[in-house]
């Protein structure tokens, strides 16, 4: 497996330039001779869409949504990071780019990071051109704040929809484009396998869901941006039908999966309330901004709140324990993510939590309404305080919020290089798809940038470089015997799913999974449990392939069979979470091996033997995977123990 | 307080869009008031799935009021009983033990259905496709703060913009106008200086495309605005007139 990154040659802060500048370029009129396909409507890829559009490509465009605005990117909350030093508080592109790296716990890859520290700058600009209202001081220039992770305030933001807005920026770029004829928009069109001709990705197999239909689309490039897996937990913050099969199919056609086991517990969801929960909800990172996290700091306190004999505003201030700020007073509530969940999973696990089941923690502005009046509080997370509201029907300005950790973002994906290509020549991924740039950790509001730099401002340079090559390559027609093999064999499996005509319902074993997957590889993780959930996966696969029932056919629209489809993915994906989870022996980021932990409780990394991103091969459907290793060397960062007390 | 609660449910069911469709009658037991109305409906379809039926299709995806995704009309109300919110935002302690539950489809002729309750919405991005955005490419624009924004002007237009294009407005209206979709677009961006450059031309083509694609009148009847789920204010009908006017007297 050819692991080669391709990282430009020069001083870090050039490379990006020097690549730039030795790149090969399509000209105008060969343009107009290629045609890309880019999978998925998010951040990354309706930019990614439009701007190939823009530039003259013509591209095919495929969403499994009604519309390319569902996409789940609209659900981010808190806001988008960009080095603009607009407050004048210190902040460089080498800040941006140091502080992703160090919060990422030295685990991405460096020039990857710094060229999205580089072009963070552009996202805004191009932002504010499309009409994204961001939040403006009276001055009439742009409002920030500060996230986790962070000493600086970097965070643009649109009130608590900054995911919505931005991706109604993109999805309002690539709808002209649609009106240009430049992309050709593909709704509610599932790609159910990539096609392969020659060593290169040359196209999709796609299913229409309204018709049950395959179809064959000819690409001389195919792009990726089809989100995270995080969904392979079944309870996550994701939104349903967020799935993580496309990056699958890629996988099993060669492309190296990275560092599966990377995914991010979010501190701040509302907790579970029962068995019948179909999906988390997130309350924004912003909140801890204002917001302090507590737990009662007496046991017999949190007991009675349990059992609903005592109320949070009845606890004395001095016999609550803000263990955030305890424990970290230099970050305080604003440690990054991991940090944050871990410490209320362990106040939780003491026996301090609070709820009725005693999974959940405080999260109190009591304090920034006294400071700032509940008018200044409404004005920043007004939209929040009622979701929460409806939600739990609890008044946040009068009560704390209840939160929890969930499973929110995966920083694992497919393998790229400096070029955003997978090992599979042709084949790129884009967005939280990839692995790039977020090492074991990724810091709040560097998603949205991360999905934007990828579709505005690199693939749009690096798909070139590839494209270049391909100029005299006749368009296919899909009617060659690869096409044709590939439609057939995803209809036989679609088929198989259908005919096992079992007992159990897709959720069913789809909610087995996700609590194996959050028992032993969620928020700590040890050998043995790692060692019980790869069997306990191995028995839902034989399960699901034995068991699943699925009414109705393949023809017209199946809820049930898609479903299906994705499930035996997740399976595929929970697999290499749990074995990626159990080879790296070190703590890092959002992996916690509860055997590498220092004294106080933090992650301990092995950076002698750890220092890479895990690369897995796929060898067939019933063999273990193959480990490769892509060395991370650090040429500007200084490697530390993450510190944020 | 969590209670349990049983019901019965009216739900239309329609093979597709050539089917003529009907209602179907379920009864569901122990349904927790602390689930939110689409959990009641997996419990419903799990129930079908194990009695070999087929479940209940429905639009539905982020289940935190932002996609857009789902629609459904609940007893006689898009989105249901509740203020404010999206059908997924809504929680069964809205509703009594022992209550009947009707739920049917988005119904207006720029929807038709696809199957059960989900209806196809595409009409909504032909109408931006025809001009819902501003047309700058990709590289070469000015400064973020090059250009500062009244604070007024930012906070309304991101109150226009904070349509998430899931249809009730059309659903609820008499006469099935996406007049309050429309207008909050034109007036997000009409509110920006980058949007104005454009925004009498951008009125006229959007007005033109709904017209074509079948949405009636708007006769100000202000249902729209009632059971927008994101508040969005007829005012921003008010300023699409204004708009169509002015780019109708140029011409």
């Amino acid at each position: 497996m050819n692991l080669d990154s391709k990282i430009p040659q020069g001083p870090m802060a050039e490379k990006w330039s020097n690549y730039k500048a030795n790149q090969k370029l399509v000209n105008p009129a060969n343009k107009r001779k290629l045609d890309i396909i880019v999978v998925g409507t998010g951040l990354a890829g309706a930019s990614a869409a439009a701007s190939f559009g823009e530039m003259g490509f013509n591209v095919k465009n495929f969403t499994i949504q009604d519309s390319p605005r569902r996409a789940h990117s609209i659900a981010a909350q808190g806001g988008i990071n960009a080095a603009k030093n607009y407050p004048n508080d210190g902040d460089s592109v080498h800040r941006l780019f140091y502080d992703t790296v160090k919060g990422g716990d030295y685990r991405a890859r460096e020039a990857n990071v710094h060229r999205l520290a580089e072009v963070s700058n552009d996202i805004i600009d191009q932002c504010v051109a499309q009409g994204v209202p961001f939040a403006r001081e009276y001055g009439g220039l742009l409002d920030n704040r500060s996230f986790g992770g962070a000493q600086v305030s970097r965070t643009f933001y649109a009130k608590g929809q900054t995911g919505q807005q931005l991706l109604i920026g993109a999805y309002q770029a690539l709808m002209r484009q649609v009106n240009a004829g430049t992309v050709d928009l593909y709704t509610r069109t599932e790609i159910v396998d990539i096609v392969m001709v020659d060593g290169k990705a040359r196209g999709v197999i796609a299913r229409d869901l309204v018709t049950g239909e395959f179809q064959r689309h000819f690409g001389h490039a195919v792009v990726l941006a089809t989100g995270g897996y995080g969904n392979a937990f079944f309870l996550s913050t994701n939104a349903m039908g967020s799935n993580g099969s496309a990056a699958i199919k890629a996988y099993e056609k060669g492309a190296a999966f990275a560092n599966p086991c990377f995914a991010q517990i979010h501190p701040t969801c509302i907790p579970v309330h029962g068995e019948f929960q179909s999906k988390l909800t997130l309350m924004s990172e912003s909140l801890r901004n204002d917001g302090r996290i507590w737990v009662p700091k007496k046991k017999e306190d949190a007991e009675a709140i349990r059992a609903g004999k005592l109320k949070p505003t009845q606890i004395a201030e001095e016999n609550r324990d803000y263990y955030l700020e305890r424990r970290y007073p230099a970050f305080g509530n604003l440690v990054p993510r991991d940090v944050a969940s871990r410490a209320a999973k362990e106040r939780c696990d003491a026996g301090f939590g609070v709820g009725t089941t005693g999974l959940a923690v405080y999260l109190d502005f009591k304090s920034a309404i006294e400071r700032l009046g509940e008018d200044a509080i409404r004005a920043r997370y007004g939209n929040l305080f009622q979701m929460y509201e409806k939600i739990v029907d609890d008044n946040p300005y009068e009560t704390p919020m209840m939160i929890y950790p969930a499973i929110h973002y995966t920083m694992g994906g497919i393998w790229v290089d400096y070029e955003l290509q997978t090992t599979v020549p042709g084949l790129f991924a884009a967005g939280e798809a990839n692995f790039s740039d977020h090492g074991a950790n990724r810091l709040g509001a560097s998603a949205l940038m991360q999905g934007l730099a990828d579709g505005y401002f690199v693939l749009p340079y690096t798909i070139q470089n590839y494209l270049a090559d391909d100029i005299s390559t006749p368009r296919m027609t899909g009617d060659e015997k690869e096409f044709v093999d590939a439609e057939s064999e995803a209809k036989a499996k679609f088929e198989k799913l259908l005919a096992i005509k079992g007992n159990r319902s897709v959720d069913s074993i789809h909610k087995e999974l996700g609590l194996v997957m959050w028992d032993f590889v969620g928020m700590a993780r040890n050998k043995e449990g790692l060692e019980k959930a790869i069997e306990r996966i191995a028995e839902i696969k034989k399960e699901f392939w034995s068991n699943v029932r699925i009414p109705g056919s393949g023809e017209g629209m199946n809820v049930e069979l898609e479903k299906a489809s994705r499930l035996a993915d997740f399976i595929t994906t929970g697999d290499l979470m749990a074995r990626d989870a159990l080879h790296r022996e070190e703590s890092c980021g959002g992996h916690f091996r509860e055997e590498f932990q220092t004294e106080e409780g933090e992650a301990m990394r092995q950076d002698d033997q750890f220092a890479y991103a895990a690369c897995w091969e796929y060898q067939g459907a019933d063999k273990a995977p193959v480990m490769h290793k892509e060395d991370l060397t650090f040429e500007v960062v200084k490697v530390a123990q993450r510190n944020y007390k | 307080m969590e209670n349990n609660i049983s019901l019965t449910l009216k739900v239309w069911r329609q093979n597709g869009p050539k089917d003529k469709g009907r209602f179907e009658t379920y009864k569901l037991d122990k349904v927790s008031t602390d689930s939110s109305f689409l959990e009641m409906m997996d419990i419903l379809n799990e129930q079908l799935v194990n009695e070999g039926k087929e479940p209940v299709a429905f639009d539905h995806d982020c289940r935190e009021g932002i996609c857009g995704m789902c629609s459904l009309y609940i007893n006689g109300r898009p989105h249901g009983p509740d203020d404010d919110v999206t059908t997924c935002q809504l929680h069964m302690r809205k509703f009594k033990d022992g209550e009947t539950i009707t739920i049917e489809p988005w119904r207006s002729a720029g929807f038709p259905v696809i199957k059960d309750l989900i209806v196809n919405r595409n009409a909504f991005d032909t109408i931006i496709a025809a001009g819902g955005y501003t047309s700058v490419s990709t590289g070469g624009v000015p400064d973020a703060n090059a250009i500062p924004i009244p604070k007024v002007d930012a906070d309304e237009a991101m109150d226009a913009a904070s349509c998430i294009g899931c249809g009730a407005c059309v659903a609820t209206c008499k006469n099935g106008s996406a007049m309050l979709f429309v207008s909050a677009k034109v007036s997000h961006l009409a509110l920006l200086p980058q949007g104005k450059v454009e925004a009498a031309r951008r009125a006229k083509n959007m007005v033109a495309k709904m017209d074509e694609l079948g949405f009636g009148n708007c006769t100000n009847t202000g249902a729209c605005e009632v059971e927008c789920p994101k508040g969005v204010s007829i005012s921003n009908i008010a300023r699409l007139n204004r708009e169509f006017l002015k780019a109708k007297l140029a011409d």
